[in-house]
């Protein structure tokens, strides 16, 4: 009765369809909250790396590598049971977006350096030179020329954390993950399984294929204007 | 009264000793030209006078305020502009917003006066119908004499230029040279890192040579290239000129 060609369990779905929708709308909820979290933090840590001052440097070294080398559903428990027992209980939802807006954020911070480095240290001179201020600097100068480098790498990350929502299911999340284990475990609904997981994976390449064919083709378009910016170049100087 | 001041100026990258000791100063509207060999620290030199690079030690003092890390921006902003050998326009911007960036966002000047002191310092380097194009449509010779248009809209008393002529094709080296000669004539403080030996000899006030990180001497273009009294300078003249 739970085949994959089961029209029962396949009714089953339909008639529960709400389950998967709130499933998608947790994570989505999640996730953009997770992103605005990833950015400011990706955003500070990724210029504290490309600063001269040592002490930042080594500060955003520490927080990218123990979060990108410590299991992100490790990050997720330690957050939830943790703080739960200290007696600041943060809740789920704010686990959630927490937990995967730092993780996520140790990424953002690695894409954004790689980006700020790609452009040439004679731009910084450049600005310095002409009595540009820090800030201004990176505004008017250096920040539009990595952003083209940034863009690509960082939607790659972006969709990772959606993927990356599921993992609140280790804490009992409500995210599509978790409310599809739910769905099919439960005592009413339960059973559906392959349809269920089918669905639930269905849902998740929907949202995130547009995204990394976005960033890929991106990256190509990239590559080919920077191929021919060579040959003009080369065709002026000959 | 010196426009730019170096005082013990000493410069170690790391365990190198880049400069040793250097006590230099240019006076106003003075044409300082630079030369020695490389490695000598003639780049660093003038690195050190907007503080591109920090000193280890000594003192860099432009138009009577002693440069620190705190105040540099602001005096470097208001005296001193720099000619990179690398050019170092933006790339994501045409010539024109390269020459009214600074002008507009750091003097705040407005939009059409930044545009008509870009005109003005296009037509003085001669490309003036280059402002809509992008900087890297543009030759070698043509980028650099854009960057020097781009030193001279922020209208400072001082311009560096770091070895202006080295990254260019034997061919449009002149055309950078002649803008030079042309800006020379100005009452502009201009500090000229350069292996341009004719250039020197026809624009310089005053040539300091450099070898080991240290000033080994300097004097009048005549003196340098009739009877130099150090080896080390004759030497080098000897190899350099032919």
């Amino acid at each position: 009765m739970s085949g994959l060609f089961s029209t029962r369990a396949w009714n089953k779905i339909w008639l529960y369809r709400g389950t998967f929708l709130l499933g998608l709308a947790n994570t989505l909820k999640t996730a953009a909250i997770a992103l605005i979290i990833a950015l400011i933090l990706g955003i500070i840590f990724g210029l504290m790396a490309t600063s001269n001052k040592k002490v930042l440097k080594t500060i955003s070294r520490i927080y990218v590598e123990v979060i990108q080398n410590t299991p992100v559903l490790l990050q997720m428990c330690f957050l939830y049971y943790a703080l739960a027992f200290s007696g600041h209980s943060p809740g789920i939802i704010v686990t959630g977006f927490l937990a995967l807006g730092i993780y996520t954020g140790a990424y953002m911070a690695e894409v954004i350096r790689a980006g700020i480095e790609a452009v040439p240290k004679g731009q910084f001179e450049a600005a310095q030179a002409q009595g540009f201020g820090y800030v201004q600097m990176m505004f008017y100068i250096i920040i539009p020329q990595s952003i083209k480098v940034i863009l690509p790498p960082m939607t790659n990350t972006i969709v990772n954390m959606i993927k990356n929502t599921s993992c609140l299911y280790i804490v009992g999340g409500a995210d599509l993950l978790s409310l599809t284990y739910s769905f099919v475990t439960g005592e009413n609904t339960g059973g559906s399984y392959a349809p269920a997981y089918i669905v639930c994976g269905v849902i998740f390449f929907l949202i995130c294929f547009p995204l990394s064919t976005i960033a890929s083709t991106w990256e190509n378009s990239l590559k080919k204007r920077e191929q021919k910016a060579a040959i003009n170049l080369e065709a002026t100087e000959a | 009264m010196a426009m730019i001041k170096l005082e013990n100026v000493n410069k170690y990258f790391g365990d190198l000793h880049v400069l040793k000791d250097v006590n230099l100063e240019v006076n106003e509207g003075e044409k300082l030209v630079i030369i020695g060999p490389s490695g000598s620290g003639k780049s660093t030199t003038v690195r050190c006078m907007n503080f591109l690079e920090t000193p280890s030690s000594g003192k860099v003092t432009i138009d009577g305020q002693e440069l620190n890390n705190k105040n540099k921006t602001k005096v470097i902003r208001d005296t001193t502009s720099m000619v990179f050998q690398q050019f170092n326009l933006y790339p994501h911007m045409t010539v024109l917003k390269n020459l009214t960036l600074a002008p507009m966002k750091l003097q705040h000047r407005s939009k059409k006066e930044a545009e008509d002191l870009a005109y003005h310092y296009l037509d003085v380097v001669g490309l003036k119908d280059k402002a809509d194009v992008y900087p890297t449509t543009l030759s070698g010779g043509q980028q650099q004499r854009i960057a020097i248009a781009r030193a001279l809209c922020s209208q400072t008393k001082i311009i560096l230029f770091d070895e202006p002529t080295s990254a260019l094709d034997p061919e449009t080296i002149q055309e950078v040279l002649d803008v030079m000669i042309k800006l020379a004539k100005e009452n502009i403080t201009m500090v000229v890192v350069t292996h341009e030996m004719g250039f020197a000899r026809q624009v310089a006030d005053r040539i300091v040579f450099m070898a080991d990180g240290q000033i080994i001497e300097e004097g009048t273009p005549e003196h340098f290239f009739e009877n130099p009294e150090s080896e080390r300078v004759k030497q080098f003249l000897g190899k350099i000129i032919r």
